[in-house]
């Protein structure tokens, strides 16, 4: 394949993967950003919302959109209500200490694995997309001094990863749109920015916390529903995107959602490229180091702000 | 990539108590306590290592459900010298250094006879050495070459299925006079993989094909498309080799990728193993072809043996579970468990097998195995085994999709199969 057609498939795929991982490191930072809490857990419930995507699809039959649209709706509730109870019952128990947090949501990660390993099976289970035509894409050529389009072999993307990025950019904005114009959104930021303050203020801050870990587990879990017809439903699916996630959130600066949102775009495109054009070990070896990079030189990612 | 972080712990502090308490108190027994009748009414423990969990769970539950049923019908007809056989089953979550572990729980806490049934092939290398360490004949299923390179050792064997290198062999004069001469590879990138690649591109090359790339995926993959543009443009056949849980994302994204201009494929069934033919987006792999170990879908020409094996493991004549029709068997691989256990049976009956003090006898009596006639202990078809290499030979099938089900259009003979042996594994020591 020829390298303009190369590099425009090669940004295609990156940016689907860019899209999901968006949604899922937003909910990662998000917990971070307002609780202090790091979430290891994350990828499980990512892998619980593609498996839920599956049960529910399954169990509606009919016409596959008619199955997605009612997981859409229903997945992330239902991920984002067991995330809450799962903050309520452990992590405040454990007064949100750091290092038990980690440890206790490491336990969390090993429960729902294994819970889902022994109900849903070891098997991988694919979900039908709602629809899916593929777009074969033309590229420019000049024959005989004149531009022409013609159609490469395998330039090509399909309606529904067209419709993963737009509905990604969507609630993404939704996001954007809830902690800064809303009042719920407000009181999230009141108790980021301190904590004892807001408590002293009237927030509700256990609430709240409840609330964020449930709406953080809820994005990664309709993450999860909108990859899932890509991919498949797996019980292991969750360790790639926590990484991943991580790598995002720490080179966008924790807490930071416009930061997030551009690592991730860079992440997923570079991802996307240097596969295509190298190996996908490559693309995570250098992920990797610019992680490392950015510890080194800047602490608070490259968004972040430096705080006292 | 973090795939294996999530394994159960096998051992926990109460288990291990309760272990060391029941070995004590075994031990305090004296010996007649425990079968009066010494050896006779003992049964014959076989160390299952199956992968339950891991990318080769849908390969386990199936090799279990074979296992289980070739084990009904040995003890149904007798059992072994008499005594009945017992399958002791343990996960090694497709990972090698959980699958030497096992070896050890077989030979040191399951007091096994012999372990069996293993097919990753870096399960079986990891695992391997182990056996041959406690001295346990280790009877693996797995279609690796590694048996037959002599890269193991004297007590392993592959006496129940066919190995890539024979496979692989026997598919290139048929590819590239029917398909094309110059063809990219696709492969998962660790054992069985490497075996696909080094030994096909041999076998083309003497066909007078070439093979102008070679694509490596890593088996946990879930992603595809961005792999595939490294198909070259002058590219006449893919050929396809997949493993692990995505292998129906692969498939799917590769008609994605070619959309109606495809050249044409060959594959192996290893890409479509427990996925159904009918998931939507495999429409393109009409009038594409596949090797199978053993044929999915009951043939025209079915045998009496494969009805009656089909029939005992619970398969219908679409290659799913009888229960549930959206539950497709691994037909082309799980065969090697039925036949590895009756090649079992009939090496300790000839070694007048009593207990684990004749492992070496049977070590010998199965390497003096030769002829295998087709039957209802050998269902996939008639077969040769060679006792210096540990490795057995026999037929391969290749199908075309056609109205959506793979029917048989080629079989090669065990002549087509076979190469010079690499190792005698006989002039190693006992």
């Amino acid at each position: 394949m020829e390298i303009g057609p190369y590099l425009m498939l090669a940004s295609l795929e990156g940016a689907v993967t860019a899209a999901v991982l968006a949604l899922t490191a937003v909910g990662l930072s998000l917990v971070f950003g307002v609780m202090r809490v790091v979430n290891v857990a994350h990828g499980e419930f990512f892998m619980l919302g593609a498996v839920l995507a599956w049960w529910i699809t399954s169990l509606i039959g009919g016409h596959p959109a008619l199955g997605f649209a009612v997981a859409l709706l229903v997945v992330p509730v239902l991920v984002g209500l067991l995330a809450a109870a799962a903050d309520m019952t452990v992590l405040k128990r454990v007064a949100y200490d750091p290092e038990r947090t980690i440890v206790a949501t490491i336990g969390i990660l090993y429960i729902l694995q294994q819970v889902t390993l022994m109900t849903y099976g070891a098997d991988a289970r694919p979900v039908e997309p709602p629809f899916n035509t593929r777009l074969a894409l033309p590229w420019v050529e000049f024959v005989g001094g004149k531009l022409q389009l013609y159609w490469p072999w395998g330039l090509s993307t399909t309606s529904y990863k067209l419709a993963v990025i737009g509905a990604a950019a969507g609630v993404l904005l939704g996001v954007w749109w809830g902690m800064t114009r809303t009042k719920v959104g407000l009181l999230m930021r009141a108790t980021q920015m301190d904590r004892d303050m807001a408590l002293a203020f009237g927030i509700p801050v256990e609430r709240v916390y409840a609330l964020v870990f449930g709406l953080g587990a809820g994005l990664a879990a309709m993450a999860a529903v909108l990859i899932v017809p890509i991919q498949q439903a797996h019980y292991l699916m969750g360790g790639d995107p926590l990484l991943l996630s991580f790598i995002v959130v720490i080179i966008g600066g924790l807490g930071s959602l416009p930061g997030t949102v551009v690592a991730a775009i860079l992440i997923g495109l570079s991802d996307g490229i240097i596969s295509v054009f190298f190996s996908p070990t490559l693309a995570k070896i250098l992920a990797t180091l610019l992680v490392a990079l950015v510890l080194v030189f800047r602490p608070q990612g490259l968004f972040g702000v430096r705080r006292a | 990539m973090t795939n294996d972080s999530g394994k159960p712990s096998t051992t926990t502090r109460r288990g291990a108590l309760k272990t060391l308490a029941a070995g004590a108190g075994a031990a305090s027994l004296p010996l007649w306590a425990r079968y009066a009748q010494a050896q006779t009414s003992e049964p014959i423990r076989i160390g299952f290592q199956v992968h339950r969990t891991g990318i080769g769970a849908a390969y386990g539950r199936w090799y279990d459900r074979t296992t289980t049923a070739a084990v009904d019908m040995i003890n149904a007809a007798g059992g072994i010298n008499g005594r009945m056989v017992e399958i002791l089953a343990e996960d090694d979550g497709t990972d090698p250094k959980r699958g030497a572990e096992v070896v050890e729980k077989f030979a040191n806490q399951h007091n096994c006879d012999i372990g069996f049934g293993t097919l990753f092939s870096h399960v079986v290398i990891g695992s391997a050495p182990r056996a041959g360490e406690l001295k346990l004949p280790y009877f693996v299923v797995s279609e690796g070459h590694h048996v037959a390179s002599g890269m193991l050792n004297r007590y392993t064997l592959q006496p129940g299925i066919t190995d890539v290198k024979s496979q692989v062999q026997a598919m290139a004069p048929f590819v590239s006079q029917n398909l094309g001469k110059k063809v990219t590879m696709i492969f998962p990138d660790f054992a069985f993989g490497h075996d696909h690649r080094d030994y096909f591109t041999a076998a083309i090359q003497e066909q007078g094909g070439e093979v102008v790339a070679q694509i490596a995926i890593p088996p946990t993959e879930t992603s595809f498309t961005k792999y595939f543009p490294k198909i070259p443009r002058e590219t006449e056949v893919v050929y396809h080799v997949m493993v692990g849980p995505a292998v129906l994302t692969f498939v799917k994204e590769l008609g994605e990728f070619f959309g109606p201009s495809r050249p044409e494929m060959f594959g192996f069934i290893d890409s479509l193993e427990a996925v159904d033919m009918a998931s939507p987006g495999l429409e393109f792999l009409e009038g594409t072809y596949f090797w199978e170990g053993n044929p999915r879908y009951a043939q025209t020409d079915q045998s009496e043996y494969d009805k009656l094996y089909r029939t005992a493991v619970g398969v219908d004549e679409n290659g799913a579970s009888v229960g549930d029709p959206k539950d497709i068997s691994t037909y082309a691989h799980m065969f090697g468990c039925w036949e590895t256990l009756y090649v079992i049976k009939a090496g300790m009956e000839a070694a007048g097998y009593q207990g684990p003090a004749d492992r070496a006898k049977l070590i010998e009596a199965v390497e003096a195995i030769t002829d295998m006639p087709h039957s209802n202990e050998h269902p996939q078809g008639t077969k040769l085994f060679n006792g210096k290499t540990h490795q057995v030979f026999g037929p391969q099938y290749i199908s075309r999709v056609t109205d959506g089900k793979l029917i048989v259009v080629h079989t090669t003979s065990i002549e087509d199969t076979m190469y010079p042996d690499e190792v005698d594994y006989t002039t190693q020591p006992l």
